[in-house]
């Protein structure tokens, strides 16, 4: 109980004290001869937001990419460009690589597409709210929890098949008689093969079940945000595309889509930023990467601590900023087109 | 060359709301039908439904004498400018023209020659590859039309293709319609809330007034013989003065009109315009006088008091009061004014001078009024035109 008043009155002291500041701040620029009170004024607003950019962005970034060209356990031993040539050389990194550009790439289009598609079928339909609301449930699930709950799902226990909880092999089993061959309980996420087949191009059954998960919670926030872009399209134009002649289907692929294509390319690229960043489905379903599960984000968290690697994790993290830059391009060019009407 | 038959048209909403009870009209080959009606009359209704994007509740509709009820807009093989333009804002203006082109799989070089040929006539081959947001209003209204013309459809509709225009440009784009119309020869159904463009490019005009059509016929024949009391009163402008008259017993045995302390006698050229009044002795009227009638020639007069007058240049515009109630044709129905007397409005020659606040007479043509019933509002002893 104590510690909680405590804790009040710290924080009532604290947001006190800075707003004190600010307002003498504010103040004392308020004083100061024309030409620099402006200035001044803004500085008071700007300054404290600034500090924080530079100390809590740039400057660690900075140091994170001086830190990427060391090695040993306290980065202190020179090497060059070797952590990223050892990122791109040795095959257990390549690995990594490989599953994040399958996750970006699958995750981006299946929740974009499949939100584009439920969008599309919701629209107008008689429950549309209920279904919307459905689908966008699991975006409110944190990333950790939903992994907790599909690791229940794929769940797998011993060889008896009367023993099994996990949906999918209940599923598995239960589609004996459908599918060829004989159904053995199955340990789903150590299955490092894709569909039985080795190939160090294509990703693991194990990574493509995580994924399911990501596009689980993805395309709600992609159906949300692309329904209601298309409830903006001006009903007058699919009217006179019906009237000029076009099907339904017709007046969605050239009109209500190019209509749409700003939110579509918003909708992607966050998306990709999300999951180039995915950490927690890893962690919480492949054990921290293992069985060839690994990301990029989990990789780096992996060798700078549990591993302590940090000169190589740096070189990681530095390889998700240069790979960040240019999706954050298209995004700005894209707002900036919203903004201009196309 | 084609037709177009409404009959017992019906239209009811989800809602449940009657917004075309029933309605009969035909649009002539390569006629220009206008139908204009005040705002929520059910103008938009109506072309929606011939353009197929409205279900039809009831009724028949017919282009070309087939029955088109349950045929899509895109199987009407009609054209329809809409207020906003809806131009499809990702393409150009080319593509926009093209577009219907495009969907049926034309020939790209036919489509080339077809879109050049309709840029040239709508002078936007200077802009055809920029896209809607980079053109004037003006231009965006061209380029609807020429989406709409360039198909050579079967029927051509616009919903009030105008509005968004300022006042001089929707003047001359108003005549351009009409000419392009007129050399096209394309059936062609327009909506407009504004009787002035109705009377102006209208071959016929429809008047609706909450779904019922009130009257279709020339635009002279609704501005000189109108059906009803709000037909009258909502072409024309300045509006006919209506105020209620009782229909008395005159001088040799004529009708005459009383109008609160006046008495206006009917002479043989009048009875012969309004037959119907020699048996409404006794009964009250509503009396219509058009603003150009008033202190014009005439062999009748009525005393007014002179409130304020208004020089327009060509014409001058005196407004009256008179010691009689007004009456109008509401959406209600005919509502007779609360207070007893009223205002009116004389345009006369601008080079008659007269002084506000003073009482004057103003000659009156008795062959040029109208009457109309008091309760339905039909007009009273008109000479029946066969509207057909
Ligand atoms: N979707 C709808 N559901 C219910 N009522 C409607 C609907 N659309 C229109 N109405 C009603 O039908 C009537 C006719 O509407 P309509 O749009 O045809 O009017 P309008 O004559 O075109 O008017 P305006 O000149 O304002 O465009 C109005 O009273 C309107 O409120
Ligand atoms: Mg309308």
């Amino acid at each position: 109980m104590i510690e909680i008043f405590k804790t009040f009155v710290t924080v009532a002291l604290g947001l006190g004290a800075f707003l004190a500041v600010m307002v003498g701040l504010y103040w004392l620029a308020s004083q100061l001869p024309e030409p620099w009170r402006d200035r001044a004024r803004v500085m008071v607003f700007v300054g404290p937001a600034l500090v924080l950019l530079v100390g809590g962005l740039i400057l660690p970034s900075l140091y994170t990419g001086r830190l990427s060209l060391f090695t040993g356990p306290n980065a202190n031993k020179w090497y060059g460009f070797g952590n990223f040539r050892e990122l791109f050389t040795d095959s257990d990194n390549l690995i990594v690589l490989r599953n994040t550009v399958w996750w970006v790439i699958l995750v981006t289009l299946a929740s974009t597409v499949i939100g584009i598609t439920i969008a599309r079928l919701a629209d107008r339909m008689r429950g549309e709210p209920y279904a919307k609301a459905l689908i966008f449930l699991p975006t409110a699930i944190s990333m950790v929890g939903a992994g907790v709950i599909w690791n229940f799902v794929y769940a797998t226990k011993g060889n008896d098949p009367d023993k099994q909880y996990g949906l999918l092999t209940w599923l598995w089993l239960k589609a004996e008689p459908i599918l060829p061959g004989k159904q053995d309980p199955h340990y789903w996420l150590q299955d490092r093969e894709f569909f039985g087949f080795h190939s160090s191009f294509l990703p693991g059954l194990n990574t493509l079940f995580m994924i399911v998960v990501i596009v689980w919670i993805q395309a709600g926030f992609a159906t949300v945000v692309i329904s209601a872009a298309m409830k903006g399209v001006p009903d007058d134009l699919v009217e006179a595309a019906k009237i000029d002649g076009a099907t339904d289907r017709q007046s969605f692929f050239r009109i209500v889509l190019p209509y749409v294509k700003g939110t579509i390319i918003t909708v992607a690229t966050t998306t990709l930023i999300a999951v180039l960043k995915v950490f927690d489905i890893v962690q919480t379903m492949g054990k921290g990467g293992q069985f060839a599960t690994s990301t990029l984000a989990n990789d780096m968290y992996q060798r700078s601590f549990p591993l302590s690697q940090p000169g190589y994790g740096a070189a990681l993290a530095v390889i998700l900023f240069v790979a960040v830059v240019p999706i954050v391009y298209v995004n700005a060019k894209n707002q900036r087109n919203i903004r201009e009407g196309r | 060359m084609s037709t177009l038959e409404l009959i017992n048209l019906q239209k009811r909403y989800q809602n449940g709301y009657e917004a075309v009870p029933g309605l009969d009209l035909e649009v002539r080959d390569g006629e220009f039908l206008v139908l204009v009606g005040p705002s929520g009359c059910g103008k938009s209704t109506v072309l929606r439904m011939v353009a197929g994007l409205e279900d039809i509740s009831g009724g028949d509709m017919l282009i070309d004498g087939v029955r088109v009820n349950d045929m899509g807009p895109q199987q009407r093989d009609i054209a329809m400018v809409f207020q906003s333009y809806a131009l499809y804002p990702n393409m150009t203006v080319g593509e926009n023209i093209g577009f219907a082109m495009k969907l049926r799989k034309t020939d790209k070089a036919v489509m080339a020659t077809k879109v050049a040929e309709v840029a040239a006539l709508l002078e936007l081959d200077k802009v055809l590859d920029r896209k809607p947001g980079q053109l004037s209003g003006g231009q965006r209204q061209r380029v609807a039309m020429g989406r709409a013309i360039v198909r050579e459809p079967k029927l051509f509709l616009m919903d009030e293709p105008l509005s968004n225009l300022d006042a001089k440009l929707r003047v001359q784009t108003r005549a351009e319609i009409s000419r392009l119309q007129r050399r096209l020869n394309i059936t062609t159904m327009y909506v407009t809330h504004d009787q002035v463009e109705a009377m102006t490019m209208g071959d016929r005009v429809a008047v609706l007034r909450r779904g019922y059509l009130m009257q279709c016929a020339t635009p002279q024949e609704l501005y000189h013989t109108p059906d009803n009391l709000f037909v009258g009163q909502f072409i024309g402008s300045p509006s006919m003065n209506v105020v209620r008259a009782e229909v008395v017993e005159g001088t040799g045995g004529l009708p005459a009109l009383t109008v609160g302390s006046q008495t206006i006698q009917l002479d043989d050229a009048a009875l012969a315009q309004l037959p119907g009044v020699r048996g409404m002795i006794g009964r009250s009227v509503a009396f219509g006088m058009r603003p150009e009638v008033l202190g014009d020639e005439g062999t009748s007069s009525i005393d007014v008091d002179v409130e304020l007058v208004e020089m327009l240049g060509a014409e001058l515009l005196v407004h009256a009061t008179i010691d009689a109630p007004s009456v109008k044709q509401t959406d209600e129905g005919v509502e007779i004014g609360e207070s007893n007397t009223s205002m009116i409005v004389a345009s006369m020659d601008a080079r008659i001078r007269v002084n506000a606040a003073s009482r004057m007479s103003l000659t009156l043509d008795t062959s040029r009024i109208h009457l109309f019933d008091l309760v339905t509002g039909d007009a009273i002893g008109k000479a029946k035109v066969d509207v057909g």
